[in-house]
């Protein structure tokens, strides 16, 4: 019975200090099957994966591995049996080749000196093999591919390790649509050639194109484990997080007033014209492929870079000379598309983060108001039910999704009345997504506009009021409530690409 | 208050050895504990104490400081040129002194925020011209013949604790204060865990990479000050490797040198273990050149520990 398994896990336990992060987790996979994992952040999804790699060992538990019990599991060995995981943050060295990071720590020599040749030989094959052969030259810099090109070098390093489990963690959370095709038809292909699928994404209906079986898991034990032929997203998300998720987002409720926002022919280096207004309790969204801008176009707005010509009207005042600290001065804040990198100080605390913006209003002559700091902390925590121990926890150790939230908090903090949003919900769970969205919406009803910046269409789809497409550093469309559709919107996107014909 | 368990907890550690230190060595040698030694450990932790608290601030960013060491040379030379040839009066010399030190500082954070400059190699280059400078005006022999009161100053208390104690108490009180209750203080933390989230939160990064370097090398001029009492002379080579011991004080006092954490109580007491150390090894007449050997082993125990403690928590 065992052969017929690739992974089998038992009666996984793993605790961290206050924290019960798998209870007797239980999980098989076998040959050729793609398996979803899921489950909101903190429920054990990366922890149950970073036991299987050997990255951190478990408390109590047995793992098989092609029916070998595995005593202790350590990267190297993990690697050894096949194991290999394309994780959410790619971990490429960009500065090397793309035949180098293929071949890394494999790297074929003659006499102890590099044979070129050879390298490029052997990572054209591995390229071959899932249809890349001759998209990706080998020796370009690893650096210079988009991103959906490095996820396939990332794979291509699997294969050539001779991975026969393959972990994708989020493999889609920085790819655009026809992106996310070429990704499933290698996951498919991968299946097709006997190789095992852990597949973790928070995009649910991604997990019914491409899954077979699909494992819950909540608070670090399995709820259920589904056929996904036998299930759908309602029950999915309702075994996820023990409530049903209201359909429905969008809130017409919300009263449109006077323009907060309005950029006239903006230009820089990556925009190349970019106009359109914003409205207090209006939320527009912003849908483009990578590369097309739009977070070029949210860091211009907030002035995080330069804009070279154009003019930019913020509550109806004409402002020059944009930079952050003017921004938030003037009620403008923005959600940066890479939280970690860009929106917090991971080794601070929640405490610090959320006065972050606003330490020259808290203070007089430099000198703070521990007390006031305190307290608006510790106001938005409650507002926002951000889920940490204390003010003083540092930030790193919150889960994503409330990492968003204390990103979020500084901003209401500083009593923004325009949020750029760039794919605030990336990377977070349904719940937490959900709360967002709750968020967006009570925030425009309180009258601030909000620009939501996405590569995931549903959810701009269901939210927004109008969406604005943009290509080439341009906004191409900018599209009611009554025109959305799936379609049309793409095909704005894409089309000086393709053939494609807006109906 | 706190930044991290963990701050807390590598300075709770270096403090207790200190303490069992000063245990041992009061039973190990009569000399240790009598008042003419403790005060002997304050005067020479004073000028230590006090780079430290100046390197910390820097680290705190995430940069690091070179220039200390030929910076309190070249104050400890001009400084006794002037007090030989009587240029002003000595109140006056010492604010040129701290200006001038301010103004190598502010210098130091233009090559690092303006010319992007990493802040290793442009404190580097600091150092190496500082140095020449020193050389130079010195012509590279020692200075003589500064007033009696200057060193008078250096040998001298107050309500019972070394003068130049005193200016590390205040430097170690200011820094504290600077980074528990300005705006200014959670903007160096802020900078030294992420730059870009730093800006987009809309931190003037120019004004705190300037300001921080500015204080940290003011800071510094006043330790030149402070040596220059306590020589009673200008040594134009002076202050050589102050530079590695101030970083090696501030990372015992539980800085990271990847910045955002760390603080000036912790040099402190980064600052006492070493010279602890070498006080120590003085009495028991241990052979100097072990002294070097035992804080290079203490200080690689102490992060070895906290990495390990880190990683086993995070």
């Amino acid at each position: 019975m065992m052969d017929e398994f690739v992974v089998v896990m038992k009666n996984i336990n793993k605790e961290f200090p206050g924290v019960k992060a798998l209870e007797n987790v239980n999980f098989e996979l076998r040959k050729s099957e793609v398996k979803a994992l899921v489950g909101e952040n903190g429920a054990g999804k990366s922890t149950l994966i970073k036991i299987l790699t050997g990255a951190y060992t478990l408390d109590s538990g047995e793992i098989y591995v092609f029916g070998r019990k595995i005593e202790k599991m350590t990267p190297i060995i993990s690697e050894h049996l096949g194991i290999s995981a394309v994780y959410q943050n790619l971990v490429l060295a960009e500065h090397l080749t793309v035949a180098e990071n293929i071949l890394l720590g494999q790297l074929p020599t003659r006499g102890g000196i590099l044979s070129k040749s050879e390298m490029m030989k052997r990572a054209k094959k591995m390229l071959d093999e899932i249809g890349y052969g001759d998209v990706i030259d080998p020796m370009t810099r690893v650096g210079d591919l988009s991103a959906s090109q490095q996820g396939m070098v990332a794979i291509a390093r699997a294969l050539s390790r001779n991975a026969r489990i393959i972990i994708f963690d989020e493999p889609t959370a920085v790819l655009a649509a026809q992106e996310v095709e070429e990704l499933f038809r290698v996951i498919k292909w991968l299946k097709e050639t006997g190789r095992s699928i852990i597949y973790i994404s928070h995009r649910l209906e991604e997990i019914f194109q491409l899954c077979d079986t699909v494992l819950v898991l909540k608070d670090g034990r399995v709820v259920g484990e589904k056929k996904v032929s036998e299930t759908n997203e309602d029950e999915l998300i309702s075994m996820m997080v023990g409530r049903k998720v209201q359909g429905g987002i969008y809130d017409p409720t919300r009263k449109i007033g006077e323009e907060v926002l309005r950029a006239e022919n903006i230009k820089n280096e990556k925009l190349k014209g970019c106009s359109f207004s914003l409205r207090s309790g209006e939320i527009v969204g912003v849908y483009g492929l990578v590369g097309s801008g739009r977070t070029e176009l949210s860091r211009a707005l907030f002035g995080a870079d330069p804009i070279e010509s154009g003019e930019l009207y913020v509550l109806g005042k004409k402002v020059k000379n944009m930079n952050p600290r003017r921004s938030i001065d003037r009620g403008v804040s923005l959600i940066p598309e890479d939280r970690r990198r860009q929106g917090l100080a991971l080794k601070l605390s929640v405490k610090l983060n959320i006065n972050l913006p606003i330490y020259p209003r808290i203070g007089k002559m430099g000198l703070l108001s521990v007390s006031k700091e305190k307290k608006n902390a510790e106001y938005y925590v409650k507002v926002l039910d951000i889920k940490t121990p204390s003010l003083n926890q540092i930030v790193m150790n919150l889960s994503g999704g409330n990492q968003q939230k204390v990103v979020v908090a500084k901003w209401l903090a500083s009593k923004a009345k325009v949020f750029i949003m760039d794919e605030p919900t990336n990377g977070i769970d349904v719940g937490a997504k959900e709360e967002i969205y709750q968020l967006m919406n009570s925030l425009a009803k309180e009258g601030a506009g909000i620009l939501f910046i996405s590569s995931y269409m549903p959810e701009l789809m269901a939210i927004c009021d109008r969406i604005l497409v943009m290509r080439n550093g341009r906004i191409v469309a900018d599209l009611p409530r009554e025109e959305f559709d799936e379609e049309k919107l793409l095909s704005y996107a894409i089309r000086e690409n393709t053939d494609a014909v807006v109906s | 208050m706190r930044k991290s368990g963990v701050t807390l907890t590598t300075q709770t550690v270096v403090l207790i050895v200190a303490v069992i230190m000063w245990i041992a060595l009061s039973f190990m040698s009569p000399h240790f504990l009598t008042i003419t030694n403790v005060q002997n450990i304050m005067r020479q932790m004073a000028i230590q104490g006090v780079l430290a608290v100046a390197e910390v601030l820097v680290i705190l960013t995430a940069g690091i400081d070179l220039s200390v060491g030929s910076l309190v040379a070249l104050v400890n030379i001009s400084m006794s040129k002037m007090l030989v040839a009587k240029v002003m009066s000595i109140p006056m010399i010492i604010v040129v002194m701290l200006l001038m030190s301010a103004l190598v500082g502010f210098t130091n954070g233009v090559m690092v925020y303006d010319l992007k400059i990493p802040p290793f190699i442009a404190t580097l280059g600091m150092m190496t011209i500082l140095r020449g400078i020193t050389l130079l005006i010195s012509g590279g022999s020692n200075v003589f013949g500064l007033p009696r009161s200057i060193a008078d100053f250096a040998s001298g208390n107050f309500l019972g604790l070394p003068n130049i104690f005193w200016f590390l108490i205040i430097s170690v009180a200011l820094v504290e204060f600077i980074l528990r209750r300005t705006s200014f203080g959670r903007y160096v933390y802020a900078l030294g865990s992420n730059v870009e989230a730093a800006r987009l939160s809309g931190v003037n990064i120019r004004v705190v990479t300037y300001g921080v370097y500015t204080l940290a090398s003011t800071l510094v001029g006043l330790a030149g000050i402070l040596e220059t009492s306590r020589l009673w002379m200008g040594v134009p080579t002076t202050g050589t490797g102050y530079e590695l011991d101030a970083i090696a004080a501030a990372v015992l006092g539980g800085a990271s040198l990847f910045g955002a954490e760390g603080n000036a109580f912790g040099a402190f007491i980064g600052a006492l273990i070493m010279t602890t150390i070498y006080n120590g090894a003085v009495l028991l007449n241990v052979n100097p050149f072990w002294q070097r050997i035992i804080v290079g082993i203490i200080l690689v125990i102490t992060v070895a520990v906290d990495q390990l403690r880190k990683r086993r928590t995070g």
